[in-house]
């Protein structure tokens, strides 16, 4: 008798943000992060006005990805300290509901630090981040991060250099996105015509939809045992 | 010494041991066919008008590049093969594909930088196809690295299968770059360039016809029998691995 794929999917991403609403670790670590990152960039590209418009999206970006390793790394190590995706492997659900309820949580606590991290930049940087496409643009880039990190993340977590690896395994098969996500947000803020900046848009879902089928056909070989 | 020989040996000898005839055939023939494609490109293909003699390169850079993805598409069928049957011997198949791919790959982009040199100005640029193809290859290195990070066989070969089959879509990205984004100056060799590419050129029929069969002798006789090579090496460290487990035991 095995659980439904939903229901299994839910409990999965109600113990995430049960455990993340006690503990505040990923938010926490991912969000201080990002905003010393959001910093760093603003030191190191000395932004001004013109600047600011050209370079904001790539700032954005770089910073959500970064910050995005960081959470996947601890939250797939909390699955693993104690012995919870053990646990888990041996309970009567499918495998692919595993993946999809450590992907809600994921993409809930990356889209959060990402919306905190454009608030940030509206702030310090006086370019206004906050609009209906952006946010879409947002949220469609933040999903397409968090589907290729949950599944490398539970990868990486099985070898010997374990942190180390996510990054340099997930950055590259994660740049077509980071492009997209780049290019289309800085045509939007650029204030661009729509058919200038959609393509990207539809390119981003075209990619998050390959590459979740990919997570979920796949995840199921990676977490075997 | 002794207990080698008398030993049973857990791997079946006679295939790995000598060279198949057919690959020693195979490689005379790709190594003729290689020459043929070489001097084609040098003498038949006529003269480009604009570019010169530079512009006979991309016969081997374009020509490698295809062959890189038919191995590395190699890769993805074994990786595919050997998560469905869970035999080692596709494992080695899609390590041999990624090996001579990443080669052939690296190719690709030494002899474009050769080209870009006198055509562009520059050794490089940060052009969306010339990014997306060192993406392409940092992501087979990561593949090597992320091989080497895992102890247990049996999760290295799974883990790389799975990782192999998803960093192909990177090779899609290169191939379809040129034709979505329009800010590239990189030409198109098949069909319409880019309104924006610098240095792309006609075809005529003598170039045609270059351009084909070096294709033909990249992307068919190269990878596979690189491949075959590669992977009888790795067979027969398997083998050696075998013995020497053999010996430890004794």
């Amino acid at each position: 008798m095995k659980t439904p794929f939903f229901a299994a999917m839910l409990a999965i991403f109600r113990k995430d943000t049960l455990a993340e609403s006690r503990s505040r670790e990923l938010i926490g670590a991912m969000g201080l992060f990002a905003l010393l990152d959001v910093l760093i960039f603003s030191f190191a590209l000395e932004l001004n006005r013109e600047a600011r418009i050209e370079s904001v999206s790539g700032v954005l970006w770089v910073t959500i990805v970064f910050a995005s390793i960081l959470g996947l790394n601890r939250s797939m190590a909390m699955e693993r300290d104690q012995g919870n995706l053990d646990v888990l492997l041996l309970a009567p659900l499918p495998r692919s509901a595993i993946f999809a309820g450590k992907l809600l949580g994921n993409f809930l606590f990356t889209a959060l630090v990402g919306l905190a991290v454009a608030f940030v930049i509206t702030i310090l940087f006086n370019v206004p981040l906050f609009n209906g496409w952006m946010l879409i643009a947002l949220l469609l880039g933040t999903a397409g991060f968090t589907i290729i990190g949950t599944l490398l993340a539970a990868m990486t977590a099985q070898t010997r250099a374990r942190e180390t690896l996510l990054p340099i395994v997930m950055l590259p098969v994660a740049v077509p996105l980071l492009l997209a996500a780049v290019r289309g947000t800085t045509y939007i803020l650029n204030g661009a015509a729509q058919d200038e900046w959609l393509p990207w848009l539809s390119i981003l879902t075209v990619l998050n939809i390959i590459f979740l089928v990919l997570g979920v056909v796949l995840f199921e070989f990676v977490v075997e045992e | 010494m002794s207990a080698v020989t008398q030993a049973p040996l857990p791997v079946s000898s006679t295939s790995s041991q000598s060279r198949p005839a057919l690959l020693v055939i195979l490689t005379v023939i790709t190594a003729i066919l290689t020459v043929v494609g070489l001097l084609m490109l040098l003498f038949y293909a006529g003269l480009d008008v604009t570019q010169g003699d530079v512009q006979r390169i991309f016969y081997i850079h374009v020509s490698a590049f295809a062959g890189a993805s038919v191995a590395l598409g190699v890769s993805v069928v074994a990786g595919i093969m050997y998560l469905w049957k869970r035999n080692p011997k596709w494992d080695r198949l899609a390590l041999s594909g990624i090996e001579v791919g990443f080669a052939l790959a690296l190719t690709n982009l030494i002899t474009g930088m050769v080209w870009a040199r006198p055509i562009w100005n520059t050794w490089w640029t940060w052009d969306p196809r010339l990014t997306s193809a060192a993406i392409m290859i940092l992501t087979y290195a990561a593949y090597f690295m992320l091989r080497a990070g895992i102890e247990n066989p049996e999760t290295r070969r799974r883990l790389s299968s799975v990782y192999g089959i998803l960093a192909y879509t990177t090779v899609i990205v290169t191939f379809v770059i040129i034709r979505i984004r329009p800010d590239t100056i990189h030409p198109a060799v098949i069909g319409p360039s880019p309104q924006n590419a610098e240095g792309g050129f006609e075809l005529s029929s003598s170039m045609l016809a270059t351009m084909s069969f070096n294709m033909i002798v990249w992307s068919v006789f190269i990878p596979w029998v690189l491949i075959w090579w590669r992977l009888r090496i790795e067979n027969l460290s398997e083998r050696v691995n075998a013995l020497r487990a053999v010996v430890a035991e004794k």
